[in-house]
């Protein structure tokens, strides 16, 4: 029997259905085995905490409390203003590091060696304690003020976290321009569109889909990495949590509602990278992933039909 | 054809030369990739650039847009030297923002496309004149529906290109370049990546073209087009051009040794 027999079959006749094959399947014992074993452990700590004194009512009944409201907002707006610095200064740095002139791309380079090399938490300590060696800051005719009413807590919360940030968007950025084709430089040229209109139509958005995922890695980096602005007399929501836990006796239970927010808050932003990932894939692949909301209509109206009817 | 596709442009004299190069030479690092190439393209002519790979065709053909900047020679594009200025005696170096300039009266169609595939074929047509012109959105769109219609692919506007067969996102890439209203088109190995037969409608969309009277600078392995379509014919070897002359003369008849070779290997 050759495929060329099978072809020339007269149509209206069914195929003849393979005869579906019955076997006894390979148990996975070890997997039975390991399965106890996550479990009972996972069973072991649980009890651990539950023996534990702690008045888990303290977490509900603070979780809306409005300095613990106060502080999540204050993380927010750290996350988000220190992300934009970052995003900004990474895309200038990456365009700066790629440049053709030696001297800005040389200054791009030791940019992001310095403040990638150097601890975050140290950088907000010089920020903070910069006072020591300026007495004023005197920008000429613009602005001119005594140091410390200038480096507000605030500000030094966001240079360190921002400029920081920078330096790792940098190398990210770089990295997404570096992936788009050299073609599609070629071909806009060809088009006679200049470098900076090739820059920002053609090259940076195919890089957002290379940008994308990592940077709403740093996102949530950053969120969590405000927690250390505490040092530098900035009240967030860590702070705000450990002050309530200090005068409501509470303190361990208030760092465990510390840390649902954070889980709150990233979840929030893992929901919303998703969308701007899928915005980006438009055009790379044939279809775009279906949204979780599209998922679950899908499921819901396709239930009684047979499976497999929508692809 | 419905269309006249030089519409905008006047033309040049029928004699003067479209594209016009003097001694031209490419080097890369140490490697002369173009040792002295002197030809010359007539205004409205199809000009087949062939040869075997690494003999300089494709840099040539990528000079004469300022893709990559010749070393010495001459090479002037209707009448101007190609990325120089000349004033007096000096010659200056042209700014990014003047060859992009002269870039958009030259329309280029690569090998690998390079379709922006962020962007449906519609607006991969109506981004340069929408950016680069300044055509207004409406008028740019109406424009790209003509020119997908005359590439036989109206039904595919809406297409991203990872939606398109390798034909049909070179035929988009040629309504593309024609967006632009070129004056002179260059065709870089256009259907090199395609499957066998997909080829036919690219060639088909490129003879419509030569029939409408554009000027077409061709570096290509397909013979058969060359010899039907093709008003001049170069065969290049070795970064210098061995022979030349009508295409059904070289092909049927090559005179030197390394066409005849070439030749005896393509058909």
């Amino acid at each position: 029997m050759t495929n060329i027999e099978k072809t020339v079959r007269p149509t209206g006749t069914p195929p003849a259905g393979p005869k579906a094959i019955k076997a006894i399947p390979v148990r996975h014992y070890g997997r039975y085995v390991s399965a106890v074993v996550a479990i009972g452990i996972l069973a072991s700590i649980i009890y651990a905490f539950g023996q534990g004194k702690i008045n888990w009512d303290a977490v509900p009944s603070y979780f809306f409390d409005s300095r613990i409201l106060k502080g999540v907002g204050q993380t927010m707006l750290l996350t988000v203003v220190s992300m934009l610095i970052g995003i900004v200064g990474g895309v200038l740095l990456a365009v700066m590091r790629l440049s053709k002139n030696p001297v800005t791309s040389s200054i791009s380079w030791f940019y992001i060696w310095f403040f990638r090399g150097t601890p975050v938490l140290v950088q907000l300590f010089v920020w903070f304690n910069l006072g020591l060696v300026f007495e004023y800051i005197n920008l000429g005719p613009i602005y001119k003020n005594y140091w410390s009413d200038f480096m507000t807590p605030f500000l030094t919360a966001l240079l360190g976290l921002g400029l920081n940030e920078a330096a790792y968007m940098a190398e990210i950025c770089r990295a997404g321009l570096l992936s788009v084709d050299e073609g599609q430089t070629e071909a806009s040229h060809a088009l006679g569109m200049s470098h900076g209109k090739t820059l920002r139509r053609i090259i940076i958005p195919q890089a957002m889909r290379v940008i994308v995922p990592p940077t709403g890695n740093e996102v949530i980096n950053m969120l969590k990495t405000t927690s250390l602005v505490s040092a530098v007399q900035y009240p967030e929501l860590l702070r705000y949590a450990q002050d309530i836990g200090q005068t409501s006796g509470a303190p361990v239970e208030m760092l465990f509602l510390a840390a649902a927010w954070y889980l709150v808050l990233t979840s929030v932003l893992s929901v919303g990278q998703y969308y701007i990932e899928r915005y980006y894939a438009r055009g790379s692949s044939r279809q775009l992933p279906s949204t979780p909301f599209q998922k679950l209509k899908a499921t819901v109206f396709s239930f009684g039909r047979p499976k497999g009817g929508t692809a | 054809m419905t269309e006249k596709v030089n519409s905008g442009t006047p033309k040049a004299d029928s004699g003067a030369p479209m594209v016009k190069s003097e001694g031209v030479h490419k080097s890369f690092g140490p490697l002369e990739v173009l040792k002295g190439i002197d030809l010359e393209v007539k205004s409205g002519e199809v000009f087949c650039l062939i040869g075997p790979s690494g003999s300089g065709k494709s840099t040539f053909l990528r000079c004469i847009n300022h893709l990559e900047k010749i070393n010495a020679g001459r090479l002037s594009v209707d009448g101007e030297r190609v990325g120089y200025r000349q004033q007096g005696d000096k010659l200056y170096e042209l700014r990014d923002r003047e060859v992009a300039v002269k870039r958009r009266d030259i329309g280029m169609v690569f090998q690998r496309f390079n379709l922006f595939p962020h962007m449906t074929a519609a607006e991969n047509i109506t981004e340069a004149p929408v950016q680069v012109r300044g055509v207004n959105k409406g008028q740019a769109r109406e424009r790209a529906m003509q020119l997908l219609e005359r590439v036989g692919l109206a039904d595919k506007a809406g297409s991203y290109p990872s939606q398109l067969s390798g034909g049909q996102q070179q035929r988009v890439a040629i309504a593309r370049a024609l967006a632009m209203d070129p004056k002179l088109m260059l065709f870089d190995e256009p259907t090199s990546a395609l499957d066998p037969e997909l080829v036919g409608d690219v060639l088909d969309v490129m003879r419509d073209l030569a029939e409408s009277g554009m000027t077409m600078i061709v570096v290509t392995h397909e013979m058969g087009f060359a010899r039907e379509v093709g008003d001049s014919l170069v065969f290049m070897d070795g970064g210098v051009v061995v022979e030349s002359g009508h295409p059904r003369d070289v092909l049927t008849n090559p005179q030197h040794k390394r066409t005849q070779g070439f030749l005896s290997k393509m058909l």
